[in-house]
């Protein structure tokens, strides 16, 4: 499959890894931002054919993972709501909050539905006007430009049956949240090719100028990832701090501006508290003012209560890179896919799953 | 370190206590449904081989003919798909439920619960293809039962199958009979079935439409064993896909397997479904495909027999079955050369956020 299996080649792999292995005269910290990065970093087993002295640490960039316990509980209640037909991704269903997830509810009469594109959800909103259509609108700036396609399109037709649960996160505030941590151990980034095709990545040149780190967009299969790790080890290895770009084939300096446009229109930046780093300033989308009418959290007055995460649940250090899934007592033990503990556990594209799903060897830690 | 033991979980511990549609998704919630309800309940030496049809002697003794007897439903949507219908489903996954016993089909029933209102045209489709399957597989319908249910409790037409089979061999094809050394063969390319149905479910537009791989395979494994092959086990890879067949297999068998990436052929166009659901297509359900287990020196053998019919021209060898320290244990070498888990997913697959 053209665009796919080339980026899948055995061969390219290897000869990156030589490549890197020559370059690499000490050791050094990477961060890949994506959890689809962390993902086919895991699935390949990328990190077993990089050198000893390079340590590839994973990041917050999984929207399920970040998605606050407080919203979570959100959708069940409104999940669970007769008058209301809840649209989702598929892979949020299985989070659960205080007591029961998605599923659950839809096991017990909900009205969930799995849907691909909050369009389709818009369209349930057109064709059974007698139900309150809401959509869960969760993801980074990759998600963001459908999203607010959705709604500014269900205001145009006059929808007054549609409106969406926003929690939408932006990656740069989190990357400089970890950047300025005094624990932060990074030394150089992978950014998140996806999310720089909406945005362009001007905006990480100045905390690559502010943070002395190299930061490298890089794309999703092995040999782009591979790329990215190069490119990122070389300006480390020869002393220099830029933003460079290792995914050309998707990105380009300035982005993709009429999605960007409408997600102006559509969204204003808020402060957001992310699952396992806390409120960070300036990090979240919200539905601006002439849009109210279509924000769940204010058609359905849903007030906010403060849960608690599990104490022995390192996902907040996960996700900082200070941890890695396998240095957890509880992973594998207390905390499988089945049983998370934690929000880097409940999603597929979570670090401690993907390390769960292709490391795990049963009762034993992850080799 | 946190003491586990003064833990406060906020979320579930997993027990359900109503079912979900990840329970009948072939993963780990299905396995634990199995375990918890149902083999407690029905407890008995037969259920307890986990095999996808069950074995016995009509009486005692070894001279005594074998017979295999097993059992399907099927709850499909659409009806209708490029490459078949429930009906040709209903006909071929019974029969090849028998053949993964190593028997020959010989007779099924057929259930069926309508829903009032589904239109009796297309109850003549459905069965007029149940009928050409059956035909094809050289299985005859003897008996059946009819069901209406009111509108709004049943999805169009839910339909069973239970078919019985004899065994003309003295081969015992089971997980236990499974051995360190044995070759892992499969008849072709996986992952079509399930994203056939998955691209008119959801209106997902290709080139060319992707055609279900649904097929009968007695034939096919009929020929395996005249041929002579010690054939040690078969496993259809229906729900769950190939992950899941390999894992029953390794558990059941208490053995380890190792499966080769490079070997386990995609079709472009479903690879490219797949990537655009997020799907892996180890998991995805096929209705024509399965992996035979024979000692390795048969190996290439196996192989010849399978690509000289229709059902198996794409065949490959996929991986091999070792006696590791990790009894159940299914790893995969990657096409980048590593090694890594192929672990059962919770439930269903679900198409992910980006």
């Amino acid at each position: 499959m053209r665009f796919v299996t080339e980026y899948r080649d055995a061969a390219a792999c290897r000869k990156l890894a030589e490549a890197i292995a020559r370059l690499v005269t000490r050791p050094w910290t990477l961060m890949e931002v994506c959890g689809g990065q962390t993902h086919s970093i895991i699935k390949f087993g990328l990190d077993q054919l990089l050198p000893e002295q390079v340590t590839l640490v994973h990041g917050p960039g999984c929207p399920v993972c970040v998605t606050p316990l407080e919203m979570i509980e959100k959708s069940l209640e409104l999940a669970a709501r007769p008058d209301v037909t809840f649209c989702s991704f598929g892979d949020m269903l299985r989070v659960p909050g205080k007591s029961q997830d998605l599923l659950a509810v839809k096991a017990g009469g909900g009205d969930v539905r799995i849907v691909y594109s909050p369009l389709d959800a818009v369209a349930v909103a057109q064709e059974e006007p007698e139900r309150e259509v809401v959509f869960f609108a969760v993801g980074f700036e990759t998600t963001a430009p459908g999203n607010a396609m959705a709604v500014y399109q269900a205001k145009e037709m006059g929808l007054t049956n549609f409106s969406m649960l926003v929690s939408h996160v932006l990656v740069p505030p989190a990357v400089e949240a970890l950047l300025s941590s005094p624990d932060c151990r990074v030394q150089g980034f992978l950014a998140a090719g996806h999310v720089c095709t909406v945005m362009g990545y001007g905006e990480y040149e100045p905390l690559a100028a502010k943070y002395g780190v190299p930061i490298v967009v890089t794309g999703f299969e092995p040999v782009d990832i591979l790329q990215g790790v190069h490119a990122c080890l070389k300006q480390l290895e020869e002393g220099r701090a830029e933003v460079e770009n290792a995914y050309a084939r998707s990105v380009r300096h300035e982005g993709n501006l009429p999605a960007q446009e409408l997600i102006r229109e559509v969204f204003e930046v808020v402060p957001r508290k992310w699952r396992g780093l806390g409120e960070i300033p300036r990090s979240g989308l919200s539905l601006r003012e002439p849009y109210a009418a279509l924000d769940a959290e204010k058609r359905f007055g849903l007030t906010e209560t403060e849960i608690p995460e599990p104490e022995a649940c390192l996902s907040g250090l996960v996700l900082q890179g200070l941890k890695r899934p396998p240095e957890c007592p509880a992973f594998g033990q207390e905390c499988t896919p089945e049983h998370p503990l934690g929000a880097t556990m409940v999603s597929s594209e979570g670090a401690c799953a993907a390390y769960y799903r292709y490391r795990h060897v049963g009762g034993e830690a992850p080799v | 370190m946190t003491d586990l033991g003064d833990l406060q979980c906020p979320v579930p511990k997993g027990d359900y206590d109503r079912v979900l549609m990840a329970h009948g998704g072939g993963g780990r919630l299905m396995q634990r449904l199995l375990g918890e309800v149902f083999f407690p309940a029905f407890d008995n030496e037969l259920l307890e081989r986990r095999h996808d049809a069950a074995v016995f002697a009509l009486e005692r003794g070894l001279s005594s003919p074998r017979l295999a007897f097993t059992t399907d439903s099927y709850v499909i949507r659409p009806l209708f798909f490029p490459g078949g219908s429930i009906g040709h489903l209903a006909v071929d996954g019974t029969v090849n439920d028998l053949a993964m016993a190593g028997a020959r089909p010989l007779y099924l029933s057929t259930g069926f619960i309508l829903e009032e209102g589904f239109p009796v045209a297309d109850l003549r489709r459905v069965v007029q293809d149940m009928h050409d399957a059956a035909d094809a597989a050289g299985v005859s319908i003897v008996t059946g039962d009819t069901k209406v249910v009111e509108r709004g409790h049943g999805d169009g037409v839910y339909i069973n199958t239970a078919g019985v089979g004899i065994i003309e061999h003295d081969l015992v094809i089971e997980p236990a009979s499974v051995r360190p050394g044995d070759a892992i063969l499969i008849n072709g390319d996986i992952a079509r079935h399930g994203i056939a149905i998955m691209s008119v479910r959801e209106g997902l537009e290709f080139e060319s439409a992707i055609e279900s791989d649904c097929a009968p395979l007695a034939d096919l494994v009929g020929r395996l064993i005249a041929e002579g092959l010690a054939v040690h086990c078969l496993r259809d890879l229906t729900r769950g896909g190939l992950a899941a067949g390999v894992i029953e297999i390794a558990q059941a068998s208490g053995l380890q397997v190792e499966l080769r990436e490079t070997a386990i052929a995609v079709r472009d166009d479903v690879l490219g479904a797949c990537e655009i659901l997020g799907f892996d297509p180890l998991y995805v359900a096929n209705e024509g495909r399965f992996v035979t287990f024979v000692p390795a020196e048969q190996a290439e053998r196996a192989l010849a027999v399978l690509r000289a019919h229709p059902a198996g021209e794409g065949a490959a060898i996929i991986g091999q079955v070792t006696a590791g320290s990790h009894p159940g244990l299914v790893t995969m070498q990657t096409v980048t050369g590593t090694s890594r888990v192929v672990d059962l997913l919770s439930g269903e697959q679900l198409p992910r956020i980006c």
